[in-house]
């Protein structure tokens, strides 16, 4: 359950793991917009293969955070988005903004 | 099967746990388990943000299993209500502030047969929620 940050090349990745709900989305959120006000990162990448559930809590993580960085002339990739979250994302309209990623092939390095 | 617990969002992910033993023997698929989840947790987390936005009061769900695979689903809270519900289901309309979407009904919606709305200001507000669990043919012993 949680978050794991890390940095590398001025990119931060966050992994995310879990639940995404109203309850949980908070310390998420805390925890990776801290990182970014500290490290004003070029780009700020959301890692979902952790996610086990998330109801529309997640999509305003996304957006949130999507208009974080971009007030900080940063950039926002969402990488692994599981199969069965497929619908939600797909029913929030969030795809036009073209901050999908199929898959990133790295292993994601965990601090 | 009835159930009533406080509006702490700590409850969240305990609601839909409770949901889901429930509907377990249905045995849906693992696609219909996660729509149900997924619909009752923007309904209690509505209850949460909206209903009691100022305090903490209490969450009442219901559930109920036909016998042609039905379930019904009823998450009610006496909160301050909705003025207007037809408003408040408009996707992406919200009162919640930056980080809230706006998709929880329309979630409700898409995940759901069917779903039904009754508030009164002051009140509180009902949200009753319908899925068909569609029976798979048991597989003939070998």
């Amino acid at each position: 359950m949680g978050v794991k940050i890390s940095l590398q090349d001025n990119k931060l990745t966050a992994l995310i793991e879990g639940d995404i709900d109203h309850h949980t989305a908070k310390e998420i959120r805390e925890t990776i917009d801290n990182c970014v006000e500290n490290y004003v990162p070029r780009q700020l990448k959301l890692d979902f293969s952790g996610v086990q559930f998330m109801d529309s809590s997640g999509i305003g993580l996304i957006m949130g955070r999507f208009k974080l960085i971009s007030s900080l002339k940063g950039t926002l990739k969402v990488i692994n988005i599981p199969k069965n979250l497929e619908r939600m994302i797909k029913l929030s309209g969030l795809a036009k903004l073209g901050i999908f990623e199929e898959e990133d092939k790295r292993k994601p390095c965990r601090r | 099967m009835s159930l009533n617990f406080l509006s702490r969002s700590c409850n969240e992910s305990f609601a839909r746990t409770a949901i889901s033993a429930f509907v377990a023997q249905l045995d849906p698929t693992i696609d219909e388990l996660a729509d149900i989840k997924t619909a009752v947790s923007e309904a209690v987390t509505n209850c949460i943000v909206h209903g009691y936005k100022t305090d903490i009061g209490k969450i009442y769900i219901t559930s109920k299993i036909y016998s042609n695979g039905k379930i019904t689903i009823q998450i009610k809270d006496r909160g301050c209500g909705i003025e207007n519900v037809e408003r408040a289901m408009e996707p992406l309309f919200t009162t919640g502030g930056s980080e809230r979407s706006g998709l929880g009904f329309a979630v409700m919606q898409s995940f759901m047969d069917k779903i039904k709305v009754t508030s009164k200001v002051g009140k509180g507000t009902t949200v009753t929620l319908q899925k068909f669990i569609i029976r798979r043919t048991v597989k003939s012993e070998i």
